[in-house]
């Protein structure tokens, strides 16, 4: 049990990259070159570091960003999608509901609605703190609310 | 100042590669570094700021069990610290200056919430917010 420390930093550089730029594609060749990792080893290595396989990490950092421009700014939902990283509004759309439980426009009706004071916590620690918690596969998540229920948290799926 | 805090730790990866970092890249001064058999103390300080020290320790035995340390060491390399930050008076201009020394920036300058501010770690993991002052 345990990881190299000298991985795990490794590691992190590719979870930094992602974080700077989760618009872009991340694909695991790209990120395990990032790290100095073998490709057979990154996904498994990233996973057992940071909790959830690198594909489901961009996609958290994707929503947390989508979240973030449709609270804070007047920006179309359509251009949101394509600077956040998705190839069409239509997946975008699906996939937010999948992972939030809300479309972007009701997200964003809802949050202009509420009055918020987040201003005095820096905006980079609020946004970490409001990342969406994926601990199941998106299609999982689907899944399981198709077949009604509605406690996907006790299900740990990789 | 008579009161206040003095030191806070950070934990390292490796004492001097920290200190070349701390010192060489970022501009602090060593404060203390005092070794006692296999132990050292070691803190540093911004040239602005003498009344407080960031110790620079590594979590390794017999202070901590060996499996403690182990966790320690990973956290660390895993970005899982607490946040720290340095307040400058020209992000842009110590970013330029860090990044040509060679510290590896996790976010370039952005010009947001009236002011500025960029990313970036040490060598062992710790991750660092650089703000520019406000006026």
């Amino acid at each position: 049990m345990g990881q190299d420390p000298d991985i795990l930093r490794r590691l992190l550089r590719a979870k930094d990259r992602v974080d700077g730029a989760s618009q872009e594609e991340w694909p695991i060749r790209r990120l395990a070159r990032v790290s100095g990792v073998s490709e057979a080893h990154f996904a498994r290595s990233f996973k057992e570091a940071f909790g959830l396989p690198p594909h489901r990490y961009l996609l958290t950092r994707r929503i947390e960003r989508a979240v973030a421009l449709l609270r804070d700014t007047d920006l179309p939902i359509t251009d949101i999608a394509f600077q956040t990283g998705w190839g069409s509004l239509g997946t975008f759309g699906r996939t937010f509901r999948d992972v939030t439980g809300e479309s972007p426009g009701e997200l964003r009706a809802r949050e202009r609605a509420a009055t918020h004071e987040l201003a005095p916590v820096p905006a980079c620690y609020v946004a970490a703190a409001h990342r969406p918690d994926l601990t199941i596969a998106v299609s999982e998540k689907r899944r399981l609310e198709a077949d009604g229920k509605n406690d996907p948290h006790e299900t740990e799926v990789i | 100042m008579n009161q206040g805090v003095n030191v806070v730790g950070l934990y390292v990866r490796d004492q001097d590669e920290a200190l070349q970092f701390y010192v060489e890249k970022l501009g602090f001064s060593v404060h203390t570094d005092a070794r006692n058999g296999g132990y050292r103390w070691l803190t540093v300080q911004h040239p602005d700021q003498p009344s407080f020290q960031l110790g620079l320790c590594t979590p390794e035995s017999p202070t901590l069990d060996a499996a403690s340390a182990q966790a320690l060491r990973e956290l660390v390399a895993k970005g899982a610290m607490p946040p720290l930050v340095l307040m400058v008076d020209d992000c842009q201009a110590a970013y330029d200056r860090m990044r040509a020394r060679g510290v590896e920036f996790t976010q370039e300058p952005i010009a947001r919430y009236g002011s500025v501010d960029a990313g970036f770690r040490d060598p062992s993991g710790n991750g660092w917010k650089m703000v520019q002052s406000r006026g």
